[in-house]
């Protein structure tokens, strides 16, 4: 079901430059209350810019091309998506391999526009084109002795120079308790300000869950997996204490090497400043429901 | 005339001046890069890292000094110096980019550097180079006589260690060009345990004090 959760970042916020300054004096104009009405109840509005696509898609974390964040963008036209097949396995009760057209159809394709928080204490705002992966989830069936989702990237060592230098074991491989991947801001993302996702930034399909640190919103997605134990996650099996299963966004738990309680917004240039980091990303009033008496600092 | 010598007459007439020169400029060159937005999207990060390396780089190089000649009579000392300096340099730039640009408050400042222990170490090695940036000038040794000040500058060794340290404790997985260049380190360090071969080609004797 599409369109169960509204922007809290506005629509406003993408159309071009001039019209949005213009709308946003207006709404100056009418007050702050307005701002929230229009959101519909959701947590804030806020009057925040997207980064433009160049800085989404120039600055990323996809170690199957390398570990600089200029990566990504120079080897990722390599990676070769489409045709695009989705193995869909586990409690299902249409298990098969999906092309992507055929798990995506009938889906209604909505903007998200959500904050991004890397756990490397960076941040953006992107504008999403994707489906919620509830729908996909519906789609495939999902038995009722199912707890979790395992998904899977894609690797494709001719065209992935970094795969070979083995600096993280691939592939790279996430989950999502089922709850949280049935919630509805958890999208199946297959653009960005309406146009096909960059390569870089997982194309042709990636999952998006903007209250946890990115490497949880994983990309190029081959294999989507339903189980009853929780799956092995890539960054916690190469460091537990630093990377756990949940990777909530929590300005009050550090990374054991770096402080998580502020971030820095990308594109504000080199005297930008640092702002502070909100519990769950900004998504609390959504989500922290999810995790009602789990001790979050034991649950990182 | 072997390579060596050949090498050694032609650094002769160079002078180690224009490192200082060129070690400012491409500092300065970076921060412009950074400014001017052609380090990515995120400059403080990318710029923080780039002074880090290049730090790195050249205390590495300033190590090699002495091995180099005492293995292949190459001499490169008279530039050693305005290396170590230089390499101090970047250092410091990298800690201002850090505290003034990255963190931005005393506070955090002070945090990390008590929490963090890759912070910890680097800031460590920081505090090591600044007594012998200061003393880096022929007055120095003067007043502190070759001895001591030799003594005084075996900081070198710790300090790039923590450093190359800091590197690896820093990275996220494990990528290669951390640990190659701690063992760099450690080779250039343990080549001082091995006894002393005479050196091929003697220069003519240094004005100034050297430390092993
Ligand atoms: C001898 C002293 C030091 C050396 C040789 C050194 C070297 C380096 C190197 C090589 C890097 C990584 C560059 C790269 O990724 O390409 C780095 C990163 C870094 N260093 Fe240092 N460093 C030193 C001292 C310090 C000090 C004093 C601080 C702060 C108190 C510091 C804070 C950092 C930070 C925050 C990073 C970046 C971490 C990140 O991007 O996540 N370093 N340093």
């Amino acid at each position: 079901m599409a369109y169960r959760w509204k922007n809290d970042l506005s629509p406003t916020d993408v159309t071009p430059k001039g019209l949005w300054l213009n709308r946003r004096q207006l709404m100056a104009g009418v007050g702050g209350t307005a701002a929230l009405a229009m959101a519909g109840g959701s947590a804030r509005a806020q009057a925040l810019e997207p980064n433009t696509l160049e800085q989404i898609s120039t600055y990323n974390n996809y170690y199957e091309f390398g570990t600089g964040k200029d990566d990504p963008a120079a080897y990722a036209s390599a990676l070769v998506t489409d045709p695009w097949a989705i193995t869909v396995d586990g409690m299902v009760d249409r298990p098969g391999e999906y092309s992507l057209a055929d798990l995506m159809s009938g889906l209604t394709v909505e903007e998200r526009i959500y904050r991004f928080r890397c756990v490397e204490a960076w941040s953006m705002v992107v504008p999403w084109n994707g489906v919620e992966l509830a729908d996909v989830l519906d789609k495939v069936g999902v038995q009722s002795s199912a707890r979790y989702v395992a998904f899977e990237t894609v690797v494709q060592p001719e065209n992935m120079p970094g795969v070979a230098r083995q600096v993280i074991p691939f592939p790279y491989v996430e989950g999502l308790r089922l709850d949280e991947a049935r919630h509805p801001l958890t999208l199946l993302a297959t653009g960005i300000y309406g146009q096909p996702m960059p390569k870089q930034n997982g194309a042709p399909i990636r999952v998006v869950v903007p209250w946890k640190y990115g490497f949880k919103s994983i990309k190029s997605i081959v294999r989507i997996t339903l189980t009853d134990t929780q799956p092995p996650t890539t960054w916690n099996r190469l460091n537990r204490r630093e990377y756990g299963f949940y990777s909530n966004v929590n300005p009050e738990v550090d990374h054991p090497r770096w402080s998580q309680a502020s971030e820095r917004r990308i594109g504000g240039g080199i005297f930008s400043s640092r702002q502070d980091t909100l519990m769950f990303n900004g998504y609390g009033d959504q989500v922290a429901s999810l995790y009602d008496g789990m001790d979050l600092q034991e649950n990182y | 005339m072997d390579i060596a010598q050949r090498l050694n007459r032609a650094t002769r007439r160079v002078p180690a001046w224009p490192v200082y020169l060129i070690g400012a400029a491409w500092a300065g060159w970076l921060f412009w890069l950074g400014v001017s937005g052609q380090l990515g999207p995120e400059p403080i990060n990318a710029l923080e890292r780039r002074y880090g390396l290049v730090a790195l780089q050249v205390l590495v190089a300033v190590l090699a000094v002495t091995p180099l000649r005492v293995w292949t009579g190459i001499s490169l000392i008279k530039f050693r110096r305005a290396l170590g300096v230089t390499a101090f340099g970047f250092v410091l730039a990298h800690f201002l980019v850090w505290a003034v640009l990255d963190l931005q408050s005393l506070a955090r400042i002070g945090g990390e550097i008590v929490k963090r222990p890759y912070i910890t170490i680097g800031f460590g090695a920081f505090l090591m180079l600044i007594p012998l940036a200061i003393t880096s000038n022929n007055a120095s040794i003067r007043k502190l006589g070759g001895a001591a000040w030799r003594r005084l500058h075996k900081l070198t060794y710790p300090a790039v260690l923590l450093g190359a340290i800091h590197f690896v404790w820093l990275v996220k997985g494990y990528p290669m060009e951390p640990f190659l260049y701690l063992g760099a380190v450690i080779f250039l360090l343990a080549l001082r345990l091995v006894p002393k071969r005479k050196p091929v080609a003697r220069t003519a004797p240094q004005a100034t004090a050297t430390a092993r």
